[in-house]
């Protein structure tokens, strides 16, 4: 069982690392911080299968400060884009 | 029983690496902005909560299962917030940056 | 090749590749997502090593609370309208940059290659004394008691850097609130989730300071996650930054590195050395000063990321 939690969390790393070259295409600013999103969605994801399959319960907590993380860095990003409340682009 | 168990994770947690994969694929094939987005909230969703459901079999403790649940109940709760955020941000034009 | 070295290997590869983004990104706004995603894959690094304080830290700090800083930095540099030098560099300076950073790359390298297998370790002797102090986490037994001086110098060294980030205020704006104003969110999801996640943060938070005693965890994680929780509704237009002159705001900050410098006259006092802990007392003492502590920390990080007073 561990083996293949260990495997199935590689294979969400390598997806989501994958997902990255949509932050460097973009066009859109949306597009690149969807991209970050899926990252910290994937990376908790990560951290649960890695958790389950070495029986490290540290990893849950990582997994919920990450989540909670995430969802601060997705709205500072939304909220920090350039042209929110009229600023000129930085 | 714990064959049951163990077999019910495997599903769980390849029907979610399935949502996984098919999310980051329209993340980066489909055409727009807002088809990306819907694309993303999938395996937001979907693919974080089969890997919790699977998990969530193995877990040895009520604490464990409590944790892992509140870990997607976090994200489900801030990938919806921060899902019409976005949209209006692409809608709004953010595009170069 | 097992499924942890093909991890490793993505993970580096990420990582250059993300590092290599950053620095050629042409926009500000890309380059800090890229950089909040390189945050992230150095918290996953930090798992493969088994330093889950460390990926802890990382996931809470650098990719959460400095994307918001250099964003914050981006903004302001915008408003003053300072002058940006669009020049390329020339190309003799593009090589003497070059063979700089080839030079510390490789000196890097080297220094890896050439140290002794085993690595020299103190890590025995720290398990060892880790009964003494009650605790179960070897990194909060180092930080809190082997090398409380340290963090003691940590913990003020952030106060100080509170006060050279407010020292950057203009004369006219001294003692205002601090940061940008945020247009208000009073209903739709921003303020929904600026209302909702706090409150599950703090118990995180508190989870996270008290699991530290004997589990990756501890007073750090915590602070950067109440920080994060405290943007959260400013962020949102939901409140208002208290101004920077006011006294209780200026007690938070120093009152952590206070308490810490306390409990190290009281070592002085009672067992004869600065910040020795009486026996029996050391857990009670240390997770005293980690209570008071993560409250300073927590308001020193949302301070910085606000940045100095501006001109209303």
């Amino acid at each position: 069982m561990a083996e293949a939690l260990g495997a199935a969390a590689l294979l969400v790393l390598a997806t989501v690392v994958a997902g990255l070259a949509r932050v460097l295409r973009g066009p859109g600013i949306a597009d690149r911080v969807m991209a970050a999103q899926l990252l910290g969605t994937g990376g908790i994801a990560v951290l649960l299968l890695l958790g389950a399959a070495t029986g490290t319960p540290g990893l849950t907590d990582a997994a919920l400060t990450l989540a909670l993380l995430a969802a601060f860095a997705t709205v500072a990003l939304a909220r920090g884009a350039p042209g929110e409340d009229g600023d000129p682009p930085a | 029983m714990t064959l049951l168990l163990d077999a019910f994770t495997v599903a769980a947690v390849l029907a979610g690496l399935l949502f996984f994969v098919a999310g980051t694929a329209g993340l980066l094939r489909f055409p727009d902005t807002a088809s990306r987005l819907h694309a993303l909230t999938k395996a937001d969703h979907l693919g974080l909560g089969l890997i919790v459901l699977g998990l969530a079999a193995q877990a040895e403790s009520a604490g464990g299962v409590l944790r892992l649940f509140a870990v997607w109940a976090l994200v489900l709760l801030s990938s919806a917030a921060s899902g019409p955020i976005l949209a209006r941000l692409a809608r709004r034009g953010g595009a170069g940056g | 090749m097992t499924a942890g070295h093909l991890a490793d290997l993505l993970i580096a590869a990420a990582i250059l590749a993300l590092a290599l983004g950053v620095v050629l990104a042409r926009q500000v706004f890309t380059a800090v997502a890229l950089f909040v995603a390189f945050g992230l894959l150095m918290g996953f690094a930090w798992v493969r090593l088994e330093a889950l304080d460390v990926a802890l830290t990382e996931a809470a700090i650098g990719a959460g609370l400095s994307g918001l800083l250099l964003l914050g930095a981006a903004r302001r540099l915008a408003r003053t309208g300072a002058p940006v030098d669009e020049k390329p560099p020339r190309r003799a300076q593009v090589v003497a940059i070059g063979i700089a950073c080839a030079t510390v790359t490789a000196a890097l390298g080297a220094a890896i290659l050439a140290l002794p297998d085993p690595a020299p370790s103190l890590a025995p002797m720290v398990v060892a004394s880790l009964p003494a102090l009650d605790l179960g986490n070897p990194v909060t037994g180092v930080l809190m008691g082997f090398r409380a001086l340290d963090t003691l110098l940590e913990a003020a060294v952030l106060a100080l850097a509170v006060i050279g980030i407010w020292a950057l205020t203009p004369n006219r704006a001294w003692g205002g609130a601090p940061g940008w104003t945020q247009p208000r969110a009073t209903e739709g999801p921003l303020a929904l989730l600026a209302r909702l996640l706090p409150p599950f943060g703090i118990v995180v938070a508190a989870h996270v300071l008290w699991v530290g005693a004997d589990a990756p965890g501890g007073k750090f994680q915590a602070a950067a996650i109440l920080a994060a929780m405290w943007l959260l509704p400013w962020m949102a237009g939901l409140a208002a930054p208290p101004p920077t002159g006011a006294a209780w705001l200026r007690a938070a900050v120093a009152v952590g590195p206070l308490a810490f410098i306390l409990a190290g006259f009281g070592g002085l006092l009672l067992e004869g050395a600065f910040l020795a802990y009486a026996p029996g007392a050391a857990k009670a003492t240390i997770l005293a000063v980690e209570v008071v502590l993560t409250g300073s920390i927590a308001v020193a990080l949302a301070l910085l990321v606000l940045g100095p007073a501006v001109a209303r």
